[in-house]
């Protein structure tokens, strides 16, 4: 892969955006969190949030209590990732354990009592694993897990069960949305039992050519075969497909391409209001544009980070005015102005 | 359909029997109701679920009402939610979990992955066997050998402890 020099690469940055592992967990003795009594989740929250993690985890989690947690502050974590939108919006007794920088994120009473989660940047799916798998066996230390002989790890939702694990990677594929090739590769990875999600997970748009995909079979293989099989077979050929679609467009369709990413850039370099949806769809151009060779001055990086700043309960975080819808796209409007101007080409006045 | 007595779509539909001659009856739901029809008020989905319920076999509709006796979930229960209650649901609710699990994890029989270094209190490996013999005869009889021969490596893992490999002698 690393023979395409046009491309920006950096741990495959240029389709792959971040990796997840989610390792669904129940502790063993207390019905699943759906048919648990509130006493019987705050128990689970106690042993959870007090069990001793050991040498790998010296300082612990810090965890949020996810009921004193303001609406804003629970859109922030969904907004990173670091929870599901069901996790946000329940009303049972749960809280949300960080550690790591926040590459770890363990989710206590969402439909499995644990959800234990690695978020990284980039294609780096055996440091995401690592870390997942020694916090899992970190707390099994001390905790019992439900456990069955045959089904494995015992889960809520028996598609689940087994290994309990999903292996994730958000990927940014416009150009096979572009060339209407991803509906094919959609039926693809059906037929190879992945699951093709939207940028927030299950239910979810594609906002911005995102896509989440991952593994639904956790049963009859090993975790390392199970990791073998999604970081060296179905990434790579996804990868692939879509560099291959972005060669083809530039090859056959240049100024197609050029004008969209270079309108988005002047529409993000001129806007007075932007709406989050918006923005998030033009600065998915710009990472286009950057990983296909057409910007040289703006970094994926920095359209990384715009990319969340942009989001609503982000930017109310930096500008508490910006809470309200109008002001909002106002505040968004300046934050990419300046975050560009840095790097513009022409007059950053403009 | 009209209603009869205005415009206004049929709502009820009935065949009425009136001094020995049969008739129809159509009418919207204003006039249905001035008749004293009682109109369904109910969600439709719910019409329709009240319906495939009724349109059961008795068979189904004993394994809908299974429970577990842990956590009280009835097989009827998690068919709506997809959801088990607790863990001792994987046991209550056999065989329908392992043709569920089979059929979602693509064929998958057991697991194969890491077991927890403490798994005191849990599934009772005999008891896992005597299951596994059980299905393989099922599957042989409906002459579905290559899951029969899943099942039988996974026996074979399970029942390694009891008779171990002979070492070849060197």
């Amino acid at each position: 892969m690393n023979d395409q020099n046009d491309f920006n690469l950096n741990n495959d940055n240029d389709v792959v955006v971040s990796v997840r592992i989610r390792v669904a967990r129940n502790l063993a003795g207390f019905p699943f969190t759906g048919r648990a009594s509130d006493s019987q989740r705050q128990e689970v929250l106690q042993m959870v949030t007090h069990a001793p993690l050991g040498a790998e985890f010296p300082d612990g989690l810090a965890w949020v209590n996810m009921i004193q947690a303001s609406a804003q502050e629970r859109q922030l974590l969904v907004e990173r990732h670091l929870v599901s939108k069901h996790f946000a919006q329940s009303t049972l007794p749960r809280a949300l354990g960080l550690g790591h920088s926040e590459q770890l994120g363990v989710m206590v009473n969402e439909e499995d009592h644990l959800r234990i989660q690695s978020i990284l940047p980039g294609f780096r799916l055996n440091e995401a694993f690592d870390l997942a798998r020694s916090f899992d066996q970190a707390l099994e230390e001390t905790i019992d897990f439900a456990f069955h002989q045959r089904w494995g790890y015992l889960t809520a939702c028996p598609t689940n069960v087994g290994c309990g694990i999903r292996l994730g990677a958000m990927l940014h594929l416009p150009a096979l949305r572009y060339s209407g090739e991803i509906e094919r590769v959609k039926r693809a990875a059906k037929d190879l039992h992945l699951a093709v999600r939207g940028y927030y997970g299950e239910g979810t748009d594609a906002i911005g050519n995102f896509y989440q995909v991952s593994n639904q079979v956790t049963l009859g293989a090993t975790e390392e075969e199970l990791l073998q099989h999604f970081r060296d077979e179905v990434i790579p050929k996804l990868i692939d497909y879509e560099r291959t679609a972005r060669q083809m467009l530039l090859e056959k369709n240049r100024p197609l391409i050029e004008d969209k990413v270079y309108r988005a850039r002047a529409t993000l370099k001129v806007a007075r209001l932007l709406g989050a949806e918006e923005a998030t769809k033009l600065l998915s151009t710009l990472r286009f544009g950057i990983s296909s060779g057409l910007l040289h001055n703006l970094s994926i990086e920095t359209v990384e980070q715009l990319l969340l700043q942009v989001q609503p309960a982000h930017l109310a975080q930096m500008d508490p005015f910006a809470a309200e819808e109008e002001k909002g796209r106002l505040s968004r409007a300046i934050l990419v102005r300046r975050a560009l101007g840095d790097y513009a080409e022409g007059n950053p006045e403009i | 359909m009209k209603c009869d007595m205005c415009d206004k779509p049929a709502m009820v539909h009935e065949v009425v029997i009136q001094n020995g001659n049969k008739m129809e009856l159509h009418l919207c739901a204003e006039h249905a109701a001035a008749k004293g029809y009682i109109l369904p008020t109910v969600p439709v989905t719910q019409i329709l679920k009240q319906f495939v319920a009724t349109g059961k076999s008795l068979k189904a509709q004993k394994a809908a009402a299974r429970c577990c006796e842990a956590c009280g979930l009835t097989f009827a229960e998690f068919r709506q939610t997809g959801r088990f209650g607790c863990a001792a649901c994987y046991d209550a609710f056999m065989p329908s979990v392992a043709a569920i699990i089979e059929r979602a994890q693509s064929g998958a029989v057991s697991h194969r992955g890491r077991t927890p270094k403490r798994i005191e209190g849990q599934a009772d490996r005999a008891a896992v066997r005597r299951q596994l013999i059980k299905e393989i005869e099922a599957a042989v009889a409906a002459e579905q050998y290559e899951r029969a021969a899943s099942l039988q490596g996974r026996l074979h893992q399970l029942g390694g402890t009891k008779n171990p490999p002979t070492e070849p002698t060197a």
